[in-house]
């Protein structure tokens, strides 16, 4: 019991350090203002300083909740009496693997956790825009740097077949070996635009329609004298039904969109027949040497 | 003099900007396409709704790829572009 309400307590109390943070760091502004990452404070580092955003604070604050979620959900698993959260757990578990062996094959079965840790973190962080904290998702960096995660998988995984075969898939033909490096390096931009866009292009509207709406109730209202004039009627309501859509079913789908992306990409680059072809020359060898 | 060279500035930037975003043009034509035969789709098939439910999520978001390409340039244009440019020339006059 005391366990499941320090587990709680993980979840909870890093979304509340990052209100308290932005609360206390706000610089208060007249009308709309969208602004980037705030800067909560600058580490001097040797080469170039590191400024320390709101950003990288809202990610970790999101993946120190995450995991106490997980913890939570899977804390006092049992074969007998199952409680809720261990059903939950595990139709998480199940959904997640089998999306994978849909949709990458049962080599890549062992993926399964890294595309729910992608999947959780990204749709937990676009989520985040509903306690009004700053989406760390809807900052270039974050999102860039996990398609640059993903692109050394790719390659990684392109590289199996041999370092030699990577290079000479690129020349096929020779004519077109610009083309196919720029379409490889557009790979880890077009995902991070994507993602990054998606939920940015989301706040701006919201911001943007937020802002209209103050203005169209001043003009319907403003001729009453009072508190009254004041009365911001056309926002109450509609903003949050569009918030349905930029904040909750957007971060979501781009979430999903990003793990699916990462599942076909890293699949799909994976050359099966020739890396079992040298896995096979090589046991061959080992064997000759064996004997 | 300054005040024109830094207006023909943030008119070219805002001017950009707009002229990017024609680019939303083409997804909303091929999103609209997808929909559109997606939904003939579950008309003749109803069985087959949630596969073609999420290619179609799936594709939909590849083919926003080029329009949030203009959306980025878009926003850098208005929000990066000016301080950019005008420090420039700050630094180019001295």
């Amino acid at each position: 019991m005391a366990v499941d309400i320090c587990y709680i307590a993980m979840m909870i109390i890093p979304i509340l350090v990052a209100i308290v943070l932005k609360i206390m760091t706000a610089v208060p502004t007249e009308g709309i203002a969208i602004t980037g990452a705030q800067i909560y404070f600058t580490l001097p580092l040797p080469i170039q300083d590191l400024p320390i955003t709101e950003a990288q604070i809202n990610s970790w604050m999101v993946i120190i909740s995450v995991t106490g979620l997980c913890l939570y959900l899977t804390h006092g698993m049992c074969t007998k009496k199952l409680l809720i959260r261990q059903h939950i757990a595990e139709w998480i578990v199940e959904k997640v693997d089998r999306l994978v062996e849909d949709g990458m094959g049962s080599y890549f079965a062992g993926f399964s956790p890294f595309i729910a840790a992608m999947l959780g973190l990204s749709a937990f962080s676009s989520l985040l825009s509903l306690c009004g904290l700053f989406p760390p998702t809807s900052d270039l960096n974050v999102v860039a740097g996990w398609a640059v995660l993903v692109f050394v998988l790719i390659t990684f995984y392109k590289c199996k077949a041999g370092p030699l075969e990577y290079i000479k898939s690129f020349a096929n033909p020779v004519a077109m070996a610009p083309l196919n490096i720029i379409s490889e390096l557009a790979t880890p931009l077009s995902m991070a635009f994507r993602h990054y866009g998606n939920v940015l292009s989301g706040t701006v509207i919201s911001v943007l329609i937020a802002a209209g709406m103050q203005g169209l109730s001043r003009l319907v209202l403003g001729w009453i004298p009072g508190a009254l004039g004041d009365f911001p009627l056309f926002r109450i309501g509609l903003p949050a039904v569009l918030s349905v859509y930029f904040d909750i079913f957007s971060g979501c789908l781009q979430a999903y969109i990003f793990a699916m992306l990462t599942m076909m990409y890293v699949s799909g680059g994976f050359p099966y027949e020739a890396y079992m072809e040298r896995k096979n020359k090589r046991n061959k060898k080992k064997n000759l040497e064996v004997m | 003099m300054l005040e024109l060279a830094i207006g023909i500035i943030l008119g070219g930037c805002a001017l950009g900007a707009g002229v990017a975003m024609v680019a939303g043009i083409g997804p909303g034509i091929g999103e609209g396409n997808a929909v559109a035969k997606a939904c003939e789709a579950i008309g003749r098939q109803p069985e087959s709704k949630g596969a073609v439910t999420s290619t179609m999520l799936m594709g939909c978001a590849i083919a926003e790829t080029t329009g949030l390409y203009a959306l980025v340039v878009a926003i850098l244009l208005i929000f990066v572009a000016p301080n950019l440019f005008v420090n420039t020339l700050m630094r180019a006059l001295g």
